[in-house]
């Protein structure tokens, strides 16, 4: 059917005036922006109320110094890069115990798939704060853990169980015939999968992937709370040394959200990539 | 190798939950013969097939295929599926890899043969399917017709010894029908074992030696394609031919 056929109404319309300025990238970043000023102004006046004494000045040393021995990283940097190994070791160990419990669920074996099934019920449903306690005072002293590796496996098998779902929707998100053509040609169930599913899968997977990165780093925040010295453990620990906390936290969730942030952009990048491919 | 045929099925019974798909089904194929089976949607046609292939799996009944039972959990599943290559209705090109790589890497990775005796060997049956200058394409790039004739190749890289076609024009262009059927043509006048799922009429009186009608999970009637479409015995036969040569 051509164009010329289709009645006027259901001609595509071009949006209302109103909707191509709410729906454009500049509205929206201006609206972030307008709203970050109304908290900042909110924070400011009302620590001008309560008499607050700022020292931003004292926060740069912090993050970096430059002394007699050259650069030095400060205690918030520092406690940025444990978060980062922190959150890569917790993402690769997600992305292995995934990867397994996708498989295993995927597998024709009905006791591998119940047991995938209710770790990952198990490990959605329970509060992640209680699993942090869970590894570090339950599982820590019986395989005697230190608190990194208490927090990397914790935060590694959380996330694994989300990470097992995207793998699994990407997998599945292979046509059937995909599977049915590399048996046909002989290829094995793991042949099948190196070759022929998961290269088509992959692509499908980085975007929740990335985003599921984006969420790990964001709760690797909660190690804290067994004093690992990640970055928010070091915010906290700032605060109680030099009562800064207005300046400390600010600084600490802009570094949260600097790294956030970027990943998102990334990942939208990524979306379009992908989608531009199809 | 003795004359038995290469495949045969003994009362083969297959279900789908509670649903007789293949009821106690029958047939003899020997080496070199070209056997064409018709019927109306959903009376088992692409089930006894993908039996045949071991995609599926018989539940009664005995199937031997080259010489080997299959059934589910036979060591050599993987050993007989390299030698029955199998023709879908939907192409099922790898779409990720070219046209060359959707040929080679079943001999490469399954039969562990060298990139390049696999691509010399892709090449040659790119040659015989007619479209030896598109193997650097991706199958999205071909029409339907030639993505058929991809797949075909990709099945004769193999090595195989029986083909198995379920529908392989139904999913294209009227134009595009005859390209297809002219490769299967010639592959059967080469003397390839053939089974093939088809309403193409024209296709089945020029190459079938024998012509199979299937309903409701039966073969129905059997015969030499002369008998089959002149002197049709069963009453459902009849009216399924009246209906598709109709049109
Ligand atoms: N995986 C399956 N699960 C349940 N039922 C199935 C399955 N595959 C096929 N069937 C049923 O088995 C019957 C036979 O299916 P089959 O695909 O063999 O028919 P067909 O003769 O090839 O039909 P068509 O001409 O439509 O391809 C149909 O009723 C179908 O609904
Ligand atoms: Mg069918």
């Amino acid at each position: 059917m051509s164009d010329a056929a289709l009645p006027q109404n259901l001609m595509p319309a071009r949006p209302p005036l109103s909707r191509r300025v709410t729906g454009s990238t500049g509205f929206a970043l201006l609206m972030y922006a307008g709203l970050m000023g109304l908290f900042v102004y909110g924070a400011y006046s009302g620590a001008a109320r309560m008499g607050y004494n700022w020292q931003w000045y004292n926060i740069p040393r912090y993050i970096y110094r430059f002394t007699d021995d050259g650069f030095q990283a400060g205690e918030l940097m520092i406690g940025l890069g444990m978060t980062l190994v922190l959150s890569l070791g917790a993402f690769l160990l997600a992305v292995g115990a995934g990867l397994a419990m996708a498989l295993l669920r995927l597998s024709d074996l009905v006791i591998g798939k119940w047991l995938s099934i209710a770790l990952l019920e198990f490990l959605r449903n329970m509060p992640l704060l209680v699993l942090v306690y869970l590894f570090y005072y339950v599982l820590g002293p019986i395989f005697t853990w230190s608190r990194i590796t208490a927090a990397v496996i914790c935060l590694g098998v959380f996330h694994g169980a989300l990470v097992s779902e995207i793998i699994r929707g990407g997998i599945k998100s292979v046509a059937q015939g995909q599977w049915e053509a590399a048996r046909s040609i002989g290829m094995t169930k793991g042949q099948a999968y190196l070759y022929i599913i998961l290269p088509q899968a992959v692509p499908l997977m980085l975007p929740p992937l990335t985003n599921e990165a984006i969420q790990l780093i964001k709760s690797s925040a909660i190690v804290s709370v067994i004093a690992v010295a990640e970055l928010t453990t070091v915010g906290r620990n700032l605060v109680s040394d030099t009562y800064m906390s207005f300046e400390v936290w600010f600084t600490v969730a802009l570094i949260y959200l600097a790294i956030t942030l970027t990943m998102s952009f990334g990942v939208s990048a990524l979306e379009n990539r992908i989608g531009r491919h199809e | 190798m003795t004359d038995a045929p290469v495949i045969s099925a003994r009362k083969l019974d297959k279900f789908y939950g509670d649903f007789h798909a293949l009821k106690g089904v029958s047939i003899d194929v020997e080496r070199g013969e070209r056997v064409v089976i018709c019927g109306p949607s959903g009376s088992g046609k692409s089930t006894l097939i993908r039996c045949f292939n071991a995609l599926e799996f018989h539940q009664g009944g005995k199937l031997f295929v080259a010489g080997n039972e299959v059934y589910e959990g036979a060591k050599n599943i993987n050993l007989l599926r390299q030698h029955v290559g199998m023709v879908f209705q939907q192409f099922n090109l790898f779409p990720h890899l070219t046209v060359l790589e959707n040929l080679t890497i079943g001999p490469q990775k399954v039969r562990g043969v060298s990139r390049a005796a696999a691509e010399a060997t892709a090449r040659k049956f790119l040659e015989r399917v007619r479209i030896p200058d598109q193997a650097d394409k991706y199958p999205r790039q071909l029409s339907g017709g030639q993505q058929q004739r991809v797949a075909i190749a990709r099945s004769l890289c193999m090595e195989t010894r029986i083909m198995l076609f379920d529908e392989p024009t139904s999913a294209l262009d009227p134009e595009m029908i005859s390209e297809v059927l002219e490769v299967m043509v010639e592959l059967a006048q080469e003397g390839m074992t053939m089974v093939c799922v088809t309403h193409e009429m024209g296709f089945a009186r020029k190459v079938a030696d024998r012509m199979v009608f299937m309903d409701a999970g039966e073969i129905v009637e059997m015969a030499d394609p002369e008998t089959f479409f002149d002197h049709p015995r069963s009453e459902r036969c009849r009216d399924f031919l009246d209906k598709i040569l109709d049109h």
